[in-house]
This record gives C-alpha cells, structure tokens and sequence, in this order.
C-alpha cells in the first residue's frame, strides 16, 4: 500500500503558483506517495502573525491545526509556512497549554518539502532531468530557521545535465519580506535589484527556491529589469523530465 | 512619525554613497565570516551561548552589580556618577569643567556620548569637544551624525575627506588617506596634549575590579583616557559584566564581530586614577553611568534582551536594509536592526512607529549577533504593540482572518480576485497592488487555482 502524505500549498502556491503545487504532488506520486489534499486548508496565519496581529494570527492558526490535526505527514512547498508552523506557532501559544499540547503533537509531522523528500531512500526514481543552468536563492526563514542549505542544493545535484552556479548573494534576502514588500516597496524594490544582479552574475537562464514568494518578488524584479532569467520552485525542476 | 521616504529616496538613488555601504559593509561582513568560522573559532557558538547567559544573568541581577562596581570604582580612587537623563550626565561634566577650568575636552569614540548630544551640549556651555576618532572627527568636522555604530564615516569617500579637511582646516586637497591620517594626527596631537578632561566610552565594566574596559584601533582612547589629568568615562548601566574572567569571553567575540579582527588593536582595562608610585594615569577619574530611559526598558519583559547588546554593529553589516537605507535615514544615533529595537525602547514607541516595520524579517541580524539577541523576535513584539493605533489595518486583517476559517469563501474570494486580475491586468493600481507595480511587476494570474486543478484531476 501505498504510503500517504497530506500536503498543506499555502495560499500563494495556490492562488498564484500552482504550478509548483502540482510539480510537488507530481514528485511525492514518483516517489510512490498517495498524496491528500485538504480542502479546508487556506493559509499558516503567517501575514497576520509577522504584521503583529496576534489575535487573528491564533484564529488562523488554529483553523490550520484543526484541518491537519490527525494528518500523518504534512508536507509544504514553502521554508517560511514551514517554519511558521514548526518555529512560530510556538510563540503565538506560549502558555496555552492545552493548544501548545496539540501544536506539539503537530509539528514534529510537518516539513518543508526538500527537508521532507531528502529523508526518502528512493530518490533515483525521481529521473528528473533538467539541461540548463541554475542558481539557487536561500530563502531567508529556509536557511536561517530550518537550517536548510545542503537539502534543496543535493537534490539539485541529483537532476541530469543541470549545471548549478552559486551566486554570490545567494543567503541575501530578496527584499519581499510580506507587507514589507508594499509598506516600503522602494527599500523591497532596491534589494531585489541588488539579488537580481547577483543572479545576472551568474549566467543562469533560471533561478531556483523553495519558496514561491521570493519567486514572485524575483520575477517581478527580473521582468521589470528586461531580463529573460525564469524563476521556479525547486519542485518544478525536480519534476521536470528536461 | 512616517519613514523618511524622500530621504530613503535619495539615498536609494545614488549610486556613490550605495556603492561606498554595500562594498564596506560586505567587506565588515565577509570579514566576520572568515573570523568566526569553525577552522578560525570552533568554540564561536559555545562562546555565544556563554555571552547571552552572562549578559542574561547580569542585567537579571543588575542593582547588585551595579552597587558592587561603585564601591569597586570608589576604592580605586575613583567616583560613579548616577545619571538618570543625558541632561543630568552633561550637567555634570560642565560643571567639573568650569570647576578645573578645563575649556577643551578630547572625547574617545563613544556611542553613548553620541546618544545623549553631548558635544552640543558641552559647546552650549562655551566648552570645546573634540573628537579623536578618525572617523569620528571627519563627521564633526562636517557636522555629521555617525553614520554606523562602529564605522562611523563608512559613507565617506577620501575625496569627501579631502574636501572636509580643505575646508574646515585649510589645508591643501590631498586624497591620499596616509596623508589625511597624519594631518588628523597633527591636530589632534596638540589637543590631547593642551586638554584638560579626556572623556570615553566604555565597552565593558568590570563589577568586581570596577574597571572600564575600552577597545579601539587608533590609539586615541588610550591618549585620552592617559594624557589629560581628569577621565571621564561615560556608559549605560547595561555594560555591566561581573567579573574580569568573563571578559575574554566577550573579547573573543566582539573584535571578530565588528570587523572580523581577532583582537582590536588596543584593549586598555583602566582601573581609576593614577595610585602612589605611578608614573602616569590621569589625577582624577570619574564614571558616568547613564540611565535614560534602560531601566524602564528592563522591566519591559519582552523588549529588555536588547539590554544585551554590545554595540559590535554585526546586524548592520548583515542587515539588507541597512546595507541600501544607510545609517542616517534611521531616527536616532543607533541604526540597523538594532536601532529599530532600542530606538523605539528609548526614544518611545509611537513616535518610532514605523521603524519596527521597516524589516523583512530575513533573520540575518539575529544569525550574526554574538550575544544572541531574537532582533526579528524583538520586532514582531513591537508591531503587536505598535498595531493598535491602526484601525484600518486592523480592519483589513480581520476581515483576511475571517475569510482565512471560511475555505469556500476563501476559494471564492480568491477567485474573483484572479479572473479581476486577469481581465483587467493592469487595472487596480491603487493601495497594495500599486506599491508593488512602482518597483515590479506583479505576476499574471492562473486561471485555475491548485484547488480547482485537484479538483479536476480527481474527476
């Protein structure tokens, strides 16, 4: 039988990129994963948590816990919903013993996508191919929360006839940082550009993450420079057959 | 108050003064890298953890030490001057000054000096300050504010340099920085010699010995706090550590942080005046603990772990909207990330109401900083404060909340929102989306959502 996985595409995947979403479900089915998706599920509660809205953060939150609760394994395309799940709905419990007794019991379960499919034995099976040139952007709460350097970056190495070139800001934010990116978009627009250069550097026809809201900020960026770089989740390299 | 947008946008726009912060704070950065890196530092971690509980258990236990450092200060010759206001602190040195008749001061780079406008306060009293930091003194020379806590002419080119100097000393144009050092040299020489009261910072204060520890790499502090026959350090009461042994811990760490140095060049530890036998050391030494406004902070339970700081600028260098905003575009002498924790601490919070906000929260400051302050953490704490006194906002996320338990009407707003976006792909620029479109592109909306495609597939 077939092992399954619930996957949680956050609300960006699935009202922008849902590309990404499908190249994921895409991926853990190769793997011989039954994949369920959850209707109920909407969002991490992330905006109103990071934007200091508490109140409403914990609504979310726990609507979230509710639809996932008896989930098994929980997989996300997102380093940030990620650990706003496992890091963040820490903070926004403390001292609510009885929800920080279910968001124990959740969080072990929940991963981001690269750190869940790195754990698989069967990776081979993936016999994804992909001839271009690729540079890797580090998602900032990915790197720095998750601690998830090697993970997206191995199974890069995995994909056939990709050439992987390190830019040199790959761990610098790409400015998008939620309301931030709208609050002070000349600040969010000026650190784009400066990782939009970095990316240039590389000779890259793409730019690759684990996160599709600095995709979105990198594309936006990339397009409004004039230049011909793509973006894609890592799961749309690793499901495509080149 | 609102950004300084305008200002924000000038800064943004040229392209010298970007270059001359993204090139010197990267090398700061890169720097602090290699110094700390496990083949350099393996203990680098350990030595954080140990900082953040020494800093932790200090400012927990801070009326102790701070009663065992004035009776340590007084058995060295020495007297600890409370200073509840950076008023009540300048106060005090005008009249010491006016009493000894000491017209010229040389000063140490001090952020806390900075912090309270001493200098302007000392000339208000017709007393001459002169800075000795190199740095330092260029930005006095112009009137300058520094523009980063440990590199305060960071934004300065040796042709900016060269400028000042024509103009405020008269000397020839000479943009050779070897040149410029030993014309800032000449000067400063004859005022380290000529003044009467020499007045430093501090880095570190020893509780048990009383001793005020100073790093530096000119030199200067040394000739200030030696040559003149007063000293006068000045300090905020969290510089406490509590004893000299934990110190190597805290100099293994803030050398290497600032500027990847292992050590600073000079580290001089000064216990008070100079003692019987004693060749040099000035007559008298007084220690100027300042208040203004931290011990209101350390009873604010979820802001008081900026007490920890000690001031190495690491979350600057590491800091992406520093690194593009510069130092001066914040409010107050503190700047970064830093800054945008202590300054609405302070200086008040409804009046720095958007510095909290000014952050992407990409955690870089929080990575670098060697005594583990949560700065993101600390920010979001400030915005669940700050976000009270915004009803429209508030509103906005309400609404969000309401729809974000509600799956179908979620889908469905999602929906109308996509095929908007679709039919008209240029429409709606107003609020959000404008700001967005003014420094991108937004994406081209899917037809179909990933819920609409699942649905699909599963038929």
């Amino acid at each position: 039988m077939a092992r399954s996985v619930a996957i949680f595409v956050t609300c960006i995947v699935d009202q922008l990129f849902p590309k990404a979403g499908l190249a994921m479900v895409d991926v853990l089915e190769r793997l011989g994963f039954e994949v369920e998706f959850r209707s109920a599920q909407t969002c991490c509660a992330q905006p109103a948590f990071n934007s200091g809205y508490q109140d409403e953060a914990r609504a979310v939150a726990l609507h979230f816990i509710d639809t996932f609760a008896d989930a098994e394994t929980i997989v996300v395309p997102s380093g940030s919903c990620t650990s706003m799940i496992t890091h963040h709905y820490a903070d926004l419990f403390a001292g609510d013993s009885k929800t920080m007794e279910r968001v124990n019991a959740l969080t072990p379960r929940v991963f981001e996508f690269s750190q869940f499919l790195l754990g698989q034995p069967n990776l081979d099976s993936l016999a994804a191919r992909f001839p271009h040139k690729v540079t890797y952007h580090d998602s900032c709460h990915a790197l720095r929360e998750l601690g998830l350097k090697d993970a997206p970056r191995r199974l890069l190495g995995l994909v056939k006839d990709l050439e992987l070139v390190e830019m040199e800001a790959a761990e610098e934010c790409c400015g998008f940082g939620g309301t931030f990116s709208v609050k002070f978009a000349q600040i969010s627009g000026a650190m784009a550009r400066t990782k939009v250069d970095s990316i240039l550097q590389t000779g890259a026809s793409h730019v690759v993450s684990l996160d599709s809201s600095c995709l979105m900020q990198l594309r936006g960026a990339l397009s409004r420079g004039g230049h011909k770089v793509e973006t894609l989740h890592l799961a749309e390299v690793l499901a495509s057959r080149g | 108050m609102s950004a300084p947008d305008s200002a924000i946008r000038q800064t943004l726009a040229d392209a010298n003064l970007q270059l001359a912060i993204y090139s010197n704070t990267g090398r700061f950065k890169d720097n602090r890298v290699k110094a700390v890196a496990p083949d350099q530092l393996p203990e680098y971690q350990d030595l954080r953890t140990r900082a953040a509980a020494i800093k932790r258990h200090t400012l927990a236990f801070l009326d102790v030490y701070l009663l065992q450092l004035e009776n340590a200060v007084n058995d060295n010759g020495g007297k600890v001057i409370w200073a509840s206001t950076g008023e009540e602190a300048a106060e005090f040195i005008v009249k010491l000054a006016k009493d000894r008749q000491a017209n010229l001061i040389v000063k140490s780079k001090s952020m806390t000096s900075e912090e309270i406008q001493l200098n302007e306060r000392l000339a208000h009293n017709e007393l001459e300050a002169v800075e000795t930091d190199l740095g330092e003194y260029i930005l006095q020379l112009a009137g300058q504010r520094p523009f980063h806590i440990v590199a305060p002419a960071i934004h300065m080119t040796r042709h900016d340099v060269a400028d000042i100097f024509t103009e405020k000393l008269g000397v020839a144009h000479d943009t050779v920085i070897e040149n410029q050092a030993m014309t800032a040299r000449r000067v400063l020489r004859e005022k380290f010699l000529t003044a009467g009261i020499g007045i430093t910072g501090a880095n570190f204060l020893l509780a048990d010995s009383g001793a005020v520890v100073i790093v530096e790499n000119e030199g200067n502090a040394r000739l200030t706090h030696s040559a003149p026959k007063i000293h006068i350090a000045i300090a905020g009461i969290e510089k406490l550590i509590p004893r000299t042994r934990d110190l190597a811990v805290f100099l293994d760490l803030l050398g290497r942080s600032a500027s990847g140095q292992t050590l600073t060049s000079y580290t001089s530890i000064v216990t008070g005046p100079r003692r019987k036998g004693e060749l040099d050391g000035p007559e008298e030494f007084y220690l100027v603990l300042l208040d203004a406004g931290r011990t209101k902070l350390l009873a604010d339970p979820d802001q008081r772990e900026s007490l920890q700081c000690i001031r190495c600028g690491a979350c600057l260098n590491a800091c992406p909207v520093y690194r593009k905003i510069g130092g001066h575009n914040y409010p107050w002498v503190y700047s970064g990330p830093i800054g945008k924790v202590i300054t609405p601490a302070l200086q008040g919070k409804e009046n720095n109401a958007w510095l909290p906000f000014a952050s992407s929260l990409c955690g870089a400051c929080g990575e670098v900083c060697p005594v583990k302050i949560d700065i993101p953490g600390l920010l979001i704490k400030l915005r669940k404060e700050l976000v009270r006194s915004d009803p429209a906002d508030r509103s906005a996320f309400r609404v969000w909340a309401w729809l974000m338990r509600r799956p179908v009407m979620y889908g469905l707003a999602g929906r109308i929102g996509r095929t908007l976006l679709r039919r008209m792909p240029l429409g709606f620029n107003f609020g959000p989306l404008a700001a967005w479109r003014s420094e991108r592109d937004f994406p081209a909306a899917p037809s179909k959502s990933f819920r609409d495609c699942w649905k699909e597939r599963k038929k």
